[in-house]
C-alpha cells in the first residue's frame, strides 16, 4: 500500500495544502500510527455503521445527556479535517478544543487522549491524512438545552479534566508503565470501567471498580478477588484481549466490539503490557457474607439454573473452557450492579468471533420465557453462589432492565 | 423478468453438510462463492436454544425444522401399474430445509462404509457367483475405493470430533471395536460417549452371545472439542432430544457447530438464504453449466452465473433438478436406459421391543444421545457367509435408543389396547423398563431395476414443476435378509432377561406413513461406466463438466450402515479432485 | 457512550414456523446472523374454546375421559387438558393442514400411498362431531353422547375405530384415528400447549421432561431418577415460596 512516499506526497497533496502535513512523513509514522488508531479505537465513533467510509463520521453516540454525532476526520478540507494544521489537531485529541476555540464534549475521550504523547498523536494524524478523504458533512450535534451550551465545558473542564501527557513511575517496569500508557491513553478504558459523578466526571479514586452504561456494566477490572480479576493470570488477560475468548470469559456486547476493532489487532506485548497494569490495580474489597442458600429466592434460582442454565453453564457453573464462560471463576456476575447478569439473561449476547477463536457461541435470551421473578431468582442465585457475594435481585430491577432495554431496542 | 447477478467463480446449491464442507474448500482455494439455500438460516441460540429445544410436539410431531410439503414435495407408488399419489405429510423420511440441511437435526451416527461396499458386485459374484444375486438387481461397484476414501472420512471424523473406540488400526483389531470396519489410519479424535443401562446390557448379552459388540461412533461430542478449523464444540449432556431437534449446547456436529463460523467470516463467501434454485442452467451445447436460476421468498427470479456449480440438494432435490434442468438421460425402465433417477434406494429397517420386570429393570431410557448405542456387525455387509441363507447384504443391529419422548415412545405389550384403562396402565408399567431401540435393525437395501425417481405426470410445485416420482417397495431379498437380522437381534434381548420380546419384522408393501430413516440415496449414482452412472468416481457429471453432485445421490446402493459419514468423505474426496487437478485444467477428469 | 447495538444485524431472517409465512430471503456474508430474542411459543391460556363450540367441547372431554380414563393416580384425560390441547391445535396450523401439500387432484389411494383427503384436521373434527351427536341422538334412544354410560360410549369408540359403526356424511374410522393421536399427544406433550396438566402423564411415567442435562446420570445404571419433571414452561419450584 506505501510502496513509495513519493507516491503517497501526491494521494497527500490532491487532498489538502501543504502546510497541513509535513511530505516528510514516512512509512514508520504512518505506521504507527495506523496502530495507534487501532489502540485508540478511533473508528468505533468516528466510523458509521455498515457503511464502507471510514472514519467518514456521523455516528450517534449516545451519553447520558442526549446524542452527539462524531465528526467527520477523513482528510476532507470542507467536511473533514483536512483544513486543519497538525497542532489545532494535537489540540483537539489532548486538550478537547476544536479550532474555533469551542470545546468538545466528553463524549470524545479527550480526558484520556491528554495522556498520551504529542509524537503518538502526531502519527495519528498522519495515518488519517492517508485515509481516504470523503465529502460528508455531519449535523452538528443534538444535545438538549442545557448541554447544548459548549461554553458550560468550561467548568466541566475545569473540574474534571486534568490535561498532561502521562508520566512513567520510576518504581515500576517498562512494562508497566506501557501498559498504564495504553490504559489511561488510547485505551480510554476508565471510560467504560470507572465510576462517574452525576455530571460524567471520573471518580478517581475508584479507578476501574465499573461503570453501568447503556444496558452493559463495564466490569471491575482491578486485580479484586471478589469484584475483578484476581483469577485472571496474565495470560488470561491476553487471550481476551486478542482472541475474545479465554478460560473463564467471552467478550460480547461493548467488549465484542472492542476486542473486533482494537484489541484483537494489537500486539501480544501491548497486550501483555495492558494486563500487568491492570494486575497492578490494588484490591478494594473484603468478602461479602452470601445470601444463604436456603433464602427463598436462592432455593427458586438453584431449581431455575439447574433446570434451564446447567446444561450449557454447568451444576457447578464452570462452563466449558472457551465457549461457554465460567459463571464460578466470573466476579462480573457478582458486580456492583446487576446490569449485564440482567441483559444477558433477558436478552442473551452473541459472543465475538476473531480468526483464533471463531466459533462466537452465543447466550439465548430467556426475557419471554421468565418472569420477572424468575430472573430475579436465578440472577440472585448466581450471584450468591461458588463463592460469589453480591445483592440480591428484585423483580423490579428486573422489569426496570426489561423497560430500558425496549427502550433501548427501540432507538 | 429474471435479474441477472454478477457471476461468481461458484455456486452451490444447497447449504447443508456437503455444501458447507465444498465451499470451505473451495473458498480456501481463494474462488469466489456463493451458496444458495431453499431454507432459512439457522442458528443455535436463537434457533433452537435450551429455553424450547427440548419441545417433542413441536420438533418431532409438527415437523418445524423440515420442509415443509406445501413448499414441495414428491408422489409415491410402490409398482409400475400403480398411479403414484402425493405425500400430502411426511412419514418415511423427513426431508431436510435451512442452512445446515440435515445437519441440523441428525442423529449423528457416524460411520464408514466397509471396503467391500465399495466394490460389491464385483465381491458377491467372485465369492458367491453371479446366479447368487437377486433377480433384477442393478448393484455395481463404486468406481472408488475405501482405501481412496479413508483419509477423507478420517478428515470429516476429526472436522466433527466424532466420539468413538477404533476397531482396526492400520490392519490392527483393537478391543472394544468394531472388529470389521475398514483400516484406518488412526483413532477417533474423541473417545467413545459413555453408554446409559439399555446399551450396556445389550453389549453384555451380545458378548454372551460371542459377539463383539462397540459403541456406535457419535458425533456427539463425549468431551469438549476444538476441530481442526479452530471451532469449538461442548460436552453432550444425554439429553433425550437429539434427531430432528436441534442441539442446544453446541454439542452435536454440525455444520453449525464445525464450519459455518470459519466460513462466514471469509470475504469470498456469502450465502442467500430462503432462495430455491429451479434450474442449473447450460449453455447451448448443453455440455456446460453457466450458473443457476433462483426464486427469492418474494418471488422474484434471478440468474446466478458461474464458472463452476456445485449441486449439494439432498438426494432427491438433486436427481430433481439434474432432470428438471435436462442434464443426463432420464432412466427409462423398461428399456433399461438412462441414468437419472436410476439406482434409487432407502433403508432396511426393523425393531424389535423388550419388556423387562419393572421390579428390576429401570432403564431411563429418556437419558441418550441421538448416536448413543452398543452395535455389533456381525450381520452387516459381507461379514458373515451369506450362502446358506439365500439373500445379500445385511446391517449393524444394536440398542440404539436415542430418547424416551413419551408421545414416540410408548411401549406397549403385544394385545395391549390402544387406548382405555388398560393401555393407561400399560404405559404406566412399562415406560420405564422396557425397550424400543428404533432402528434396532439398520440393514441395507440394494438397487433394483424398477425401485427409480422420474417426473410424476399429474402433480405439481408451487412453481408448477413436475414433482418428482418415487416408484419403491421392498424386494425379497431384503426382506429375507430382515427377518434373518431380526431373529438375530430378539436373540440378544433374550440373553439380557427380557420377560418378552416382540419382533417386528419389515414387511412389505413399502409404506410411505411409517419412518424408516431419511437415508434416500441413488438416482444420479457415481460409476466408472457413463451408461450406469451419472458421475464419475470424483462426483463430477458425466455430461457438464463443470457440475459436481454432492450426496448420497451418488450411492450405486445403500449400505447397512447410516450414510453421512461417506456422503463426507466423498465430499472431501471430490474437492480434493477439484482442488488438485480440475481448476488447474477445467474439464472431464475422466475419460472413457 | 457509543451506539453498542451497531451488532445487532441481519435483516429479516425468518423461521419458516408451521403455518408461518416466509420472510424476504437475507444475505448472510462477514459473521453469523443474530437474533436477540428466541423464538418460544406462548403457552396456551385455558379459558374460553376457540374452535369447539361448548357441546362440541364437552363431547370431546367425554371421549378424552374414555381413552384416558381418570384413576386415583392420574387424571384422566378431561383433567388432564387433552380437549384444551385439540381446541388450540384445532384452531391454528394444525387444523388448517397449513404446511401440508394439499394441491388436487384429491384420489384415494393404497394404505402405504398415506391420507389423501381433502379435509383439514379441524373439519373431520366438526363434521364427524355433528355426525355422531346425530347418531347417538338417532340411534341410541335420543340420547347426547355425553348422556351415554361410559360402557356405552366405549363400544361408540370402538365401533368408530373397527368401521363397524359408520356415520352419515362422515368417515368415523378417520375422525378416530385422528382423536386418538390428538388425545394422546395432548396427554404427552409439554403443559404449555394445553394438555399434561401440572405435567400429571409425566409424572405418571416417569419422564422428566424438559431436563437438558444427564451427565450425572449416565452411568447410574438401573437406579431411579428422583427428580420431579419440568416443563419449557417450568416448575413450581422456580417460583420464590412465600417465607
Amino acid at each position: 500500500m506505501f510502496e513509495h512516499t513519493g507516491k503517497l506526497c501526491v494521494a497527500i497533496a490532491a487532498g489538502m495544502t501543504v502546510t497541513t502535513l509535513a511530505c516528510g512523513a514516512d512509512f514508520a509514522q504512518i505506521e504507527r500510527g495506523r496502530y495507534l488508531t487501532i489502540a485508540a479505537d478511533c473508528a468505533a465513533c468516528h466510523t458509521a455503521p455498515d457503511q464502507n467510509r471510514p472514519f467518514a463520521g456521523g455516528r450517534a453516540i449516545e451519553t447520558p445527556f442526549g446524542n452527539v454525532l462524531a465528526p467527520n476526520i477523513t482528510p476532507d478540507r470542507e467536511t473533514g479535517i483536512g483544513s486543519w494544521s497538525d497542532a489545532q489537531f494535537d489540540a483537539a485529541v489532548r486538550q478537547g478544543r476544536m479550532p474555533d476555540g469551542k470545546r468538545l464534549y466528553p463524549a470524545m475521550p479527550f480526558v484520556y487522549y491528554t495522556h498520551m504523547s504529542r509524537s503518538d498523536v502526531s502519527a495519528i494524524r498522519a495515518y488519517l491524512s492517508t485515509i481516504e478523504p470523503v465529502h460528508h458533512a455531519v449535523v452538528p450535534d443534538q444535545l438538549p438545552f442545557p448541554f447544548s451550551i459548549r461554553a458550560s465545558m468550561r467548568v466541566w473542564d475545569a473540574l474534571y479534566f486534568n490535561a498532561g501527557e502521562y508520566q512513567p513511575d520510576p518504581a515500576q517496569s517498562a512494562e508497566w508503565n506501557r501498559g498504564a500508557y495504553l490504559v489511561q491513553g488510547p485505551g480510554h478504558c476508565a471510560a467504560c470501567h470507572t465510576p462517574k459523578n452525576v455530571l460524567g466526571g471520573d471518580k478517581t479514586s475508584q479507578s476501574f471498580h465499573g461503570y453501568s452504561i447503556q444496558g452493559w456494566f463495564g466490569p471491575d477490572i482491578t486485580d479484586d478477588a471478589h469484584r475483578g480479576l484476581a483469577n485472571w493470570s496474565l495470560a488470561d488477560t491476553v487471550d481476551y484481549l486478542k482472541k475474545g475468548h479465554n478460560r473463564f470469559a467471552a467478550a460480547s456486547g461493548p467488549m465484542a466490539e472492542e476486542v473486533t476493532d482494537s484489541s484483537s489487532k494489537m500486539s501480544t506485548e501491548d497486550l501483555e503490557a495492558i494486563a500487568t497494569y491492570l494486575k497492578g490495580q490494588p484490591a478494594h474489597t473484603s468478602k461479602n457474607q452470601a445470601i444463604a442458600a436456603g433464602e427463598p429466592m436462592m432455593v427458586a434460582g438453584a431449581a431455575i439454573y439447574g433446570d434451564l442454565c446447567s446444561a450449557c453453564h454447568k451444576g457447578d457453573g464452570t462452563g466449558v473452557s472457551y465457549l461457554i464462560p465460567n459463571l464460578a471463576a466470573s466476579s462480573s456476575v457478582a458486580s456492583r450492579e446487576p446490569t449485564s447478569i440482567l441483559r444477558v439473561v433477558l436478552r442473551g449476547a452473541p459472543s465475538v468471533a476473531t480468526n483464533e477463536e471463531p466459533t462466537g457461541p452465543a447466550m439465548p435470551g430467556f426475557g419471554r420465557d421468565l418472569t420477572d421473578a424468575e430472573v430475579a431468582a436465578v440472577a440472585t442465585y448466581v450471584r450468591n453462589s461458588w463463592g460469589h457475594a453480591a445483592s440480591a435481585v428484585t423483580p423490579g430491577d428486573v422489569s426496570r432492565a426489561r423497560q430500558s432495554l425496549a427502550a433501548a431496542a427501540g432507538r | 423478468m429474471t435479474r441477472k447477478l454478477p457471476p461468481k467463480d461458484v455456486v452451490i446449491i444447497g447449504l447443508g453438510w456437503t455444501g458447507s464442507i465444498l465451499a470451505n474448500e473451495l473458498t480456501d482455494e481463494g474462488l469466489d462463492v456463493v451458496a444458495i439455500e431453499r431454507g432459512p438460516w439457522r442458528n443455535t441460540a436463537s434457533d433452537f436454544p435450551p429455553n424450547h429445544a427440548q419441545d417433542e410436539l413441536r420438533y418431532h410431531i409438527r415437523h418445524e425444522l423440515f420442509l415443509q410439503p406445501a413448499q414441495t414435495t414428491f408422489t409415491f407408488r410402490n409398482k409400475m401399474d400403480q398411479s403414484a399419489l402425493p405425500i400430502r405429510n411426511w412419514g418415511a423420511f423427513m426431508p431436510p430445509n435451512g442452512v445446515g440441511g440435515g445437519g441440523v437435526h441428525w442423529n449423528a451416527e457416524t460411520w464408514r462404509f466397509l471396503p467391500s461396499d465399495f466394490v460389491l458386485r464385483t465381491h458377491l459374484t467372485q465369492r458367491y457367483g453371479a446366479h447368487f444375486l437377486p433377480p433384477d438387481t442393478t448393484i455395481q461397484d463404486w468406481g472408488v475405493s475405501y482405501q481412496e476414501l479413508e483419509p477423507h472420512y478420517d478428515r470429516f471424523e476429526y472436522l466433527c470430533g466424532t466420539s468413538g473406540t477404533a476397531g482396526n488400526v492400520n490392519g490392527q483389531i483393537q478391543e472394544g471395536g468394531n472388529p470389521f470396519e475398514g483400516p484406518r489410519a488412526r483413532a477417533y479424535p474423541n473417545p467413545a460417549q459413555q453408554q446409559p443401562f439399555g446399551p450396556t446390557l445389550f453389549a453384555k448379552g451380545a458378548r454372551e452371545l460371542g459377539y463383539k459388540p462397540f459403541p456406535q461412533p457419535s458425533g456427539n461430542m463425549s468431551q469438549a472439542y476444538v476441530n481442526p478449523l479452530n471451532v469449538r464444540l461442548g460436552p453432550c449432556t444425554y439429553c433425550g432430544f437429539c434427531e430432528w431437534f436441534g442441539c442446544a449446547n453446541y454439542s452435536k456436529a454440525s455444520p453449525q457447530t464445525t464450519i459455518l463460523p470459519v466460513l462466514v467470516r471469509k470475504s469470498n463467501f456469502m450465502v442467500r438464504d430462503q432462495c430455491e434454485v429451479t434450474r442449473i442452467n447450460t449453455d447451448a451445447s448443453g455440455k456446460r453449466a453457466t450458473g443457476v436460476t433462483f426464486v427469492d421468498a418474494s418471488g422474484q427470479e434471478w440468474e446466478q452465473p458461474a464458472e463452476l456449480v456445485i449441486l449439494s440438494a439432498y438426494t432427491i432435490f438433486n436427481v430433481q433438478l439434474l432432470m428438471l434442468s435436462g442434464i443426463g438421460a432420464p432412466y427409462d425402465p423398461v428399456a433399461n436406459k438412462g441414468v437419472i433417477g436410476r439406482n434409487f434406494t432407502h433403508q432396511t429397517i426393523s425393531d424389535v421391543e423388550s419388556f423387562f420386570d419393572k421390579s428390576k429393570f429401570i432403564f431411563n431410557p429418556f437419558i441418550a444421545s441421538g448416536a448413543i448405542g452398543m452395535c455389533i456387525d456381525e450381520f452387516n455387509g459381507d461379514n458373515f457367509d451369506h450362502g446358506p441363507h439365500g439373500f445379500i447384504g445385511g446391517g449393524y443391529m444394536g440398542q440404539v435408543q436415542s430418547n424416551g419422548r413419551p408421545i414416540g415412545t410408548m411401549p406397549l405389550p403385544p394385545d395391549t389396547p390402544r387406548w382405555g384403562a388398560k393401555w393407561k396402565q400399560a404405559t404406566r408399567d412399562n415406560y420405564l423398563s422396557a425397550l424400543k431401540p428404533g432402528t434396532g435393525v439398520h440393514g441395507s437395501m440394494y438397487s433394483y431395476r424398477d425401485v427409480y425417481l422420474d417426473l410424476d405426470p399429474t402433480y405439481r410445485d408451487r412453481f408448477s414443476r413436475p414433482l418428482m416420482r418415487i416408484t419403491m417397495d421392498f424386494h425379497e431379498n431384503e426382506l429375507k435378509q430382515n427377518a434373518f437380522l431380526t431373529d438375530r437381534f430378539a436373540e440378544i434381548f433374550h440373553a439380557m432377561g427380557a420377560d418378552q420380546v416382540v419382533k417386528k419384522y419389515r414387511k412389505g408393501p413399502y409404506d410411505i406413513t411409517d419412518y424408516q430413516t431419511t437415508h434416500l440415496c441413488g438416482g444420479a449414482v457415481m460409476g466408472a461406466d457413463p451408461r450406469t452412472s451419472a458421475i464419475n468416481r470424483y462426483l463430477q457429471s458425466w455430461d457438464v463438466s463443470n457440475l459436481f453432485v454432492m450426496g448420497a445421490s451418488a450411492f450405486p446402493q445403500n449400505a447397512g450402515y447410516n450414510p453421512t459419514g461417506t456422503v463426507a468423505a466423498l465430499a472431501y474426496w471430490s474437492a480434493a479432485a477439484i482442488r488438485t487437478h480440475y481448476l488447474k485444467n477445467p474439464g472431464p477428469l475422466v475419460h472413457v | 457512550m457509543t451506539n453498542f447495538r451497531r451488532r445487532d444485524l441481519l435483516t429479516g431472517t425468518a423461521l419458516v414456523l408451521v403455518g408461518g409465512t416466509v420472510a424476504r430471503a437475507s444475505v448472510v456474508s462477514g459473521q453469523l446472523p443474530w437474533a436477540p430474542d428466541s423464538s418460544s411459543a406462548d403457552a396456551v391460556q385455558a379459558g374460553q374454546w376457540l374452535f369447539f363450540t361448548p357441546p362440541e367441547a364437552a363431547m370431546v372431554e367425554a371421549m378424552a375421559d374414555r381413552i384416558i380414563p381418570p384413576d386415583p393416580q392420574t387424571p384422566g384425560g378431561k383433567d388432564a387438558g387433552c380437549a384444551v390441547f385439540i381446541d388450540r391445535q384445532l384452531a391454528g396450523p394444525y387444523g388448517r393442514a397449513e404446511g401440508l401439500y394439499n394441491r388436487p387432484p384429491f384420489v384415494k389411494g393404497i394404505k402405504q400411498q398415506g391420507p389423501q383427503s381433502a379435509l383439514t384436521p379441524a373439519q373431520v373434527y366438526r363434521t364427524a362431531l355433528r355426525a355422531l351427536d346425530h347418531f347417538c341422538r338417532s340411534q341410541q334412544g335420543g340420547k347426547s353422547w355425553v348422556e351415554l354410560s361410559s360402557e356405552r360410549q366405549d363400544e361408540v369408540l370402538h365401533g368408530l375405530d373397527s368401521g363397524a359403526i359408520e356415520l352419515e356424511g362422515a368417515d368415523g374410522k378417520v375422525f378416530f384415528k385422528g382423536l386418538l393421536t390428538d388425545v394422546q399427544e395432548g396427554f404427552f406433550a409439554d403443559p404449555l400447549y394445553g394438555g399434561n396438566r401440572d405435567m400429571c402423564a409425566w409424572k405418571m411415567i416417569g419422564f422428566p421432561g424438559a431436563h437438558y442435562d444427564y451427565r450425572d446420570w449416565v452411568m447410574r445404571h438401573n437406579e431411579r431418577y428422583p427428580h420431579p419433571p419440568v416443563s419449557i414452561a417450568g416448575r413450581p419450584d422456580w417460583n420464590p415460596k412465600k417465607s
